[in-house]
């Protein structure tokens, strides 16, 4: 992790539906320009943890501070004022249907800080451009797009505002694996480039090992492990040598009913 | 007694559904008279709402009028009180049916489609979006919408008024050979100002209410294509009841003396 304060601070997040609990006492820290990635199996809370950094969920206790500024708790302005600081691609890209695909790019430019049409047009076609996707695409409704265009122009609306923080949900999720690999390349350089902080989850091995400075693995509401890419092979930690195999047999039970 | 724990259960649910409902409503009004307003997206919904309910609005009215006459005919001429005819269909279209029945077709076209929107939106993550890019989604969605339905329904309910009266006179001149001269002078005569404004007074509130409905459930639709479809039926089934029980309070208020 760079420099002392940490850019995202997660201390003690507790977080549970009912009875189930997801969240049980989740502590990170994400530093400064770092790419982290959280991996863990389906269910084991990683949207959980990115939703409750966003405000969209409200954990039942513990703190996440951003640059320092406790967030959880916060509302109103205080908390749109931190969520100019993110930018985020969802796992399905979650493009607004109704809105050209350029409109999409340019929405937070125009909503968020006032920007004019005509010049969030141009930032929407740049940034299109950045992300390997022509002009023409912009005039294009998110219909008409495939899943790796759909990707793509949810990378370009992430990054559109120039955020601090990038989370990426799932990115390579749903798509063939040139494509997930060129997504990759892509979050690798627009972070490099725009020297901002990434907070990534998969479960996609390959994603995670190309997009990651530090890797941690989420299981049973915990971070049960956490260190430099190039350690997770030598974990020695038999949830994260199953995990990172993608072994049926290990101490992850899958809970399968019998036929 | 085992019998009274689903009763308890089921209010406590009511309760706790009417709170929800009250909060959002009252977060939705909030952002209605709060800057910034969406003027592009309000004029949007505008369009929607009130040009494109137009022709079921008006196919709705001028059927009504035309039957209101007929049945009227066949009644009162057992106590030869035909010309009081004009007088039922000025007062039913304008304090009851134009409203109520504007309402409830602009509920099941405008409610049923603002849930299904909304609520796609909500189980695409498209709503988080809204929210990750620093725009409140009760500020983009739901107050141009309220805005909207508030100020177009009254407006549909004055042209379903005209339409459902003009149907009233087409059948009674051309069918029952009413003279058209008098027709319109008994009209005119009898139409009372509160006739008109009680009309527009509950078309604001069903606008209001069609609106609610269409956001708060598209808002809190969750599972995917069957929960929207859920969201939809509940926002027109919520709607055309919540209309008609605020009819009677709404006339009782003006009319009950």
């Amino acid at each position: 992790m760079n420099g002392t304060v940490p850019k995202i601070r997660i201390r003690n997040l507790h977080k549970a539906f009912g009875e189930k609990v997801v969240l049980d006492g989740v502590d990170l820290d994400i530093g400064q320009s770092e790419s982290v990635v959280i991996i863990g199996g389906s269910g084991t809370g990683k949207s959980v943890t990115l939703k409750c950094i966003l405000g969209l969920l409200h954990p039942d206790a513990g703190s996440i501070q951003v640059d320092g500024e406790e967030v959880v708790g916060l509302q109103g302005q205080g908390l749109e004022r931190v969520r100019r600081k993110f930018g985020m691609l969802f796992q399905n890209a979650a493009l607004f249907d109704s809105m050209l695909v350029w409109e999409n790019v340019a929405f937070g430019l125009i909503q968020g800080q006032a920007v004019g049409r005509r010049e969030a047009k141009a930032i929407a076609l740049e940034k299109l451009a950045a992300v390997g996707l022509r002009p023409q695409v912009g005039e294009l409704s998110p219909a008409e797009l495939s899943g790796g265009m759909r990707k793509r122009v949810g990378l370009a609306r992430a990054i559109a505002t120039n955020p601090d923080i990038i989370f990426f949900d799932e990115p390579t999720t749903g798509l063939d694996p040139i494509m997930g690999d060129v997504i990759n390349d892509l979050i690798v350089e627009t972070v490099k480039q725009m020297g901002a902080t990434a907070l990534s989850i998969t479960h996609d091995m390959a994603s995670a090992r190309k997009i990651a400075d530090r890797i941690a693995m989420l299981y049973e509401g915990k971070i049960i492990w956490a260190g430099p890419t190039p350690e997770i092979d030598q974990s020695e930690n038999p949830y994260v040598e199953q995990f990172i195999h993608g072994r049926a047999e290990g101490p992850i039970g899958m809970q399968v009913r019998a036929l | 007694m085992p019998i009274l724990q689903p009763i308890g259960r089921a209010f406590l649910g009511f309760i706790e559904v009417a709170g929800r409902l009250t909060l959002f409503a009252f977060t939705g009004v909030s952002h209605c008279v709060r800057p910034p307003i969406f003027l592009r997206l309000t004029l949007r919904q505008m369009v929607e709402i009130g040009f494109y309910s137009l022709p079921v609005v008006g196919l709705t009215a001028i059927f009504t009028g035309m039957v209101l006459a007929l049945q009227s005919y066949t009644g009162f001429a057992r106590f030869s009180a035909e010309s009081a005819i004009p007088n039922v269909v000025v007062v039913s279209i304008t304090r009851e049916l134009g409203p109520v029945l504007a309402g409830l077709m602009v509920a099941g076209r405008v409610g049923a489609a603002m849930a299904a929107e909304i609520g796609t939106m909500r189980v695409t993550e498209q709503i988080d979006a809204l929210d990750t890019l620093a725009t409140n989604p009760f500020k983009y969605l739901v107050a141009p919408r309220l805005i909207a339905g508030v100020t177009m329904l009254p407006l549909l309910v004055l042209v379903a008024d005209a339409i459902g009266v003009f149907g009233g006179y087409v059948v009674s001149v051309f069918k029952l050979g009413f003279n058209p001269g008098n027709y319109i002078k008994n009209t005119m005569d009898f139409m009372e100002p509160i006739d008109v404004i009680s009309g527009l007074v509950k078309a604001s509130v069903f606008g209001f209410l069609i609106t609610l409905m269409g956001c708060y459930h598209g808002y809190n639709s969750k599972g995917g294509a069957q929960g929207v479809g859920t969201a939809t039926t509940n926002a027109v089934v919520s709607a055309s009841i919540l209309i008609l029980c605020f009819n009677y309070f709404i006339t009782e208020l003006f009319f009950a003396r």
